[in-house]
Parts: structure tokens; sequence; C-alpha cells
């Protein structure tokens, strides 16, 4: 039987909005193959998802309740990866696009033998097997690979596939017989920097910033308006390499690329490299006050104006929409 | 401390992609090739753990004959040794690709494994990993920071808004990031230098590996194409912010469904 086991990243117990909606992609294709859908969670508490991912559909959670899971580490994580698989003999394994699925998909693939398909955005089991379309070129083109190894994997690119909860009880836990290891490489700690701070990896709204702030200070405008509407902050090449914001903000063919339900682009002009990492959001908007400017081209709603006028006024307005 | 550095050639950032007449690969005619963005960052460190700490900085790449422009550009950055393992690598998989490297990997001397954390174009960011599984070595990927110590190395790997300080013993594979230092240019003496230094290479059969498990793809390219232009986008004016503003909390409400 073609099942499909997903790797669940915990957070307080709770299972991670990517792995949930690797999850959900996980049951269509578990339905289309014609098996079943299985978790695997790991550390102590790992068990305790099971409601969660019974939810989403899961008949079973492979949980290795060990303490030495309790964090994530790459080795520890990959020996019990492959105990549960192992275990479960799937022929799809599904994985969020965190930074730790994205760190332990190639581990466990090279471990197995087996090919990956990295950030997917749609994904289908056809002619019994993975078909999977990811971009390529940071979004300047499209590549649709079949994955024709045992087992077929993925990483899904955030918020491509809204979770849906459609399944009932709790999937039934079965013990991964997992021997604590001796790695090579240990966590020392995790520090957790700007305290408050979403990171562009998995928003949902995303409001970035470019030349036309004109200097550092000037991102405040757009702070002020992803505070205000709940986003996190992004941010072109040229603000970055002008040591005006931290890398991690950087949206682009050399940062991040992203595809969140909303995008509001502020004072940039909409370079290659940048509409490649943004292009594919949901609902683009763009303030310049360049209307030639090229991010018109791939904006939903295009704004031609000041950003120092407009971005505040919409902040007001937003800010006044939550009050009531 | 001797390193490794793996590197990809890729088209410039800045080129548009077309699609060839097979409809899977790219049509490489007129494409200007680079050393891939994330590799630049990665061969800085290991250069900079050469000056401090003596050694060697092998640069090493799989690829067509075009790849040795690739290579011939570290060595004038300051890499000391080339390694070009020759094979059409546009028809391997990443893992394909990490099997190649893995092995050509040791065939020389090496405390650190060094990639950037993606090929540009590709985008895969898997091929690192794979190598350090391959060879048993820890992995420490999107590294923003890095010490190498006395036989075991620290790191800083980005995550989600926070990083994870991780500890881990040599030999091991390291992918890095944006920010992880400052690349430099190629200096004038450096291009000369460069230039009396000879590319090392070896064929997928050299290393002892067998061509058709290489080009066994796991993951197999079905097409290529290009994306839809977007179109039926609406443009407003702005003069009156506040009118603008409410245009366009009504889109966030009633289209984007947002807020």
């Amino acid at each position: 039987m073609a099942g499909v086991l997903v790797f669940c990243e915990l957070q307080d117990g709770k299972i991670k909005k990517t792995s949930r909606e690797a999850l959900t992609i996980g049951r269509k294709l578990a339905e289309a193959a014609g098996g079943e859908l299985a978790a695997f969670a790991a550390g102590s508490g790992a068990a305790g998802a099971a409601d969660e991912a019974g939810k989403l559909g899961a008949k079973k959670l492979y949980a290795a309740a060990d303490a030495q899971l309790d964090v994530y580490t790459t080795e520890p994580y990959a020996a019990a990866l492959k105990q549960a698989i192992d275990q479960a003999q799937p022929a799809v394994v599904l994985f969020g696009g965190t930074s730790n699925g994205r760190d332990l998909a190639p581990r466990i693939a090279a471990r197995v033998n087996a090919g990956v398909a990295s950030d997917v955005d749609r994904i289908e089991w056809t002619d019994g097997k993975l078909r999977a379309r990811r971009p390529v070129y940071s979004g300047k083109a499209f590549a649709t690979v079949d994955v024709v190894s045992t087992p077929a994997m993925a990483t899904t690119r955030p918020n491509a596939f809204p979770p849906e909860e459609t399944g009932s009880g709790a999937a039934d836990v079965v013990n991964v017989a997992y021997q604590p290891i001796e790695p090579k490489a240990k966590l020392v700690e995790t520090k957790t920097p700007e305290a408050g701070e979403l990171s562009i990896a998995e928003a949902d709204i995303i409001v970035s910033g470019g030349r036309g702030l004109k200097e550092a200070a000037n991102f405040s405008y757009i702070r002020d308006l992803a505070h205000a509407i709940g986003g996190a902050v992004g941010a072109s090449r040229a603000t970055v390499d002008a040591g005006w914001i931290d890398h991690q903000h950087q949206v682009g063919q050399t940062g991040r690329v992203v595809s969140p339900n909303l995008y509001i682009a502020a004072g940039i002009s909409g370079a290659i490299q940048h509409l490649a990492g943004m292009s594919s959001s949901k609902h683009i908007i763009a303030i310049n006050k360049d209307p030639e400017a090229p991010i018109f081209r791939v904006a939903d709603l295009g704004v031609v104006g000041d950003l120092f006028q407009v971005v505040p006024a919409l902040t007001e307005e937003v800010k006044r929409a939550k009050a009531h | 401390m001797n390193s490794v550095v793996c590197i990809a050639q890729v088209p410039d950032t800045e080129s548009r992609i077309k699609i060839g007449g097979d409809g899977r690969h790219i049509d490489e005619a007129g494409l200007k090739f680079i050393v891939s963005p994330y590799d630049e960052y990665a061969l800085e460190e290991a250069i900079r753990l050469k000056e401090k700490s003596g050694g060697d900085v092998t640069v090493l790449s799989f690829g067509p004959d075009r790849v040795q422009q690739a290579l011939r550009e570290s060595l004038a950055r300051g890499a000391t040794k080339a390694l070009h393992v020759q094979g059409d690598s546009a028809d391997a998989d990443a893992l394909g690709i990490a099997k190649v490297l893995a092995a050509a990997v040791k065939t020389v001397p090496h405390d650190v494994v060094f990639f950037g954390k993606q090929g540009v174009g590709t985008d895969n960011s898997l091929v690192g990993p794979m190598v350090a599984e391959l060879l048993g070595y820890p992995q420490i990927n999107v590294v923003t920071h890095l010490d190498v110590g006395d036989g075991k190395l620290t790191a800083h790997r980005e995550l989600e808004g926070a990083e994870d300080v991780v500890e881990a013993a040599l030999p091991a594979v390291i992918t890095a990031q944006k920010g992880l230092n400052e690349p430099r240019y190629a200096s004038l003496k450096g291009i000369m230098a460069a230039k009396k230094i000879a590319i090392d290479t070896k064929s997928i059969a050299d290393l002892g590996l067998d061509e058709g498990d290489i080009l066994n793809q796991r993951v197999q390219v079905a097409k290529l194409e290009l994306p839809g232009e977007k179109s039926g986008g609406r443009k407003i004016d702005g003069a009156d912010a506040a009118a603008a503003a409410k245009e366009i909390l009504k889109y966030i409400r009633e289209e984007a469904k947002a807020l």
C-alpha cells in the first residue's frame, strides 16, 4: 500500500504550521495513491500530537518519544526518522520547508538513496509516481519533476498548501524504536534575537521596503505598517547591501523566495531578482512614485504615489480597521 | 587546516531564462555563467581559514568544461588547488551530484568541506547535506558565523527568526549563507598566480563510480516552463494619500481577505 509519511515539527506540543500544510497535501496524495497518511513526531511529548495529526487526516502517528529529540539536531533526527521509515515503509515522505525540514530531507534521502523535490508548490500522485512543480531560477521558471525512487521525497513551500482539518479522531500512536546515538554535532544554544519580529519565511503577510525609503531610519515606515497589520518586514537587496537592514529580511534571488497571501512593496522598483523572489505571492500591492516601475507588472493593486504619504495613511487605516 | 570548497557554476542572476528546445533544460546559448553567489561566501571563509591556520583550499566542481572558468576565478581569489570532475551534471540529480562530490572530496586532504547553502538557479539546497551523509560527517546548514578550532568547529545556523549555535567534530560540512563574511575580489596578483596552477581533472570512472548510477535520476525533470505573465492588475493614483489608503484597505479586506 502506497502510504505517505509526513515529518511533523512540534513547537510547544503543537504541530508547526508548515508541517500542518504538509499533512494536508500528504492526505490528498495518500487518497490518490490508495494509501494511508501517517505522521512522524519526535521528542518526549511526541505522542501528544496524535489528536492534531488525526484532525489533519493522519491515521497513525509514529512517535519517537526520546528526550534526546526534544530539540532538533540533524543526526539523532535522521536516525529516528530512518527508523520510522523502516517501520512504516511509505511510498512518499514529505517535509514542510522549514530550516529543519530542509536540513533533514537531504540527509535522510542520501541515507535511503531517495530523490527529493525541493520547495514544491504543487504536488500530485499520478501514474503511480510523485509529480511535483517547483520554482527554479527563483521563480523565473517552473520545473515539473517526477520523483521515481521509493520512497519519493519532497519539501513543501511554506504557504502553498492551506491546512484543512477534515479528519476525525486521534491518530493511532505507533512507538518508534529509537535508540539514542552519539552525534558528531551538538546544539550549544538557540538564540532568539529581535524579539517579536516575525520571519518572512512563513509569514502570511509581508511588508517590504526598498531604496525608495532613502535611508535606514525610514524602515520605521515599513515596520509600523507591518506591526499594525501583523506581518513580517521584508527588504530589497539594495537596502540589505547598503546595510540598512539585516539580510534575514531580504526577499529575492539571493535572499528568500516567499509566497505569502499578501505582499506589500513600498519604494521597490522591482529588479528582476526581487520579482523572482516574490511574484508568486497571492496578492501583491505596490506603492511607488514611478509609474513605469517594473514592480507594477506583477502587482494586483498598484499605487502610484509617495510612500512617505501613502504608507503612514495606510497604517492609520489598518489600525482603525483593527480597532473595530 | 585544509578545506575543500564545492563550487556550482550557474547562470548570472541578472539573466533572463529561456527554455531549451527539449523543454526540459534551459537554453544556455548566450548565457553568462558565474560562481553561484552563496559559494562565494563558502570560498571566502575557506581562504580566511587558510590565512589564519595554513593548509590548502581546494576548489572542486562537477560539470562540463565551462566549469573550469569558475575554478579559475576561485583560484584567482585565493584557492590553492582545483579539481574538475568532468561530466554532464545537468543530467544528474542532486544525489547523483552528491555521490560524485563525496567521492572526489575523499581524494583531497580536508578538515572542513564548504558549500553554498544552495546553488542559485536549481535552488535545491540538497547537495551539501547529502555529501555530509555520504561521508558520515556532521553538517551545519545555512551558516552565518563560523569559528574553527582544534579538531572542532562552532557555527551559527540560521533558523526562522532565530539561530542555533552548533558545535561539531571535524571533519564537517558547512553550507554558507549570505552574511557569513564579505567576499573579496580577485587581485591582479591573484589572477596571475592562478594561471600557474594546473586544474586537476578526473572522470566519474576515475573516482571508482558507476556512471549509470550517477545519471540514474531519482528526480526527473518532465518539463520546464516560464511563468505566465500576470495580468489584470489595477493602478490607482496615490496623490491623495488618504483616499489611496482607503482603497488599499478595501483591497486587503475584500480580495486578500487579510484583515
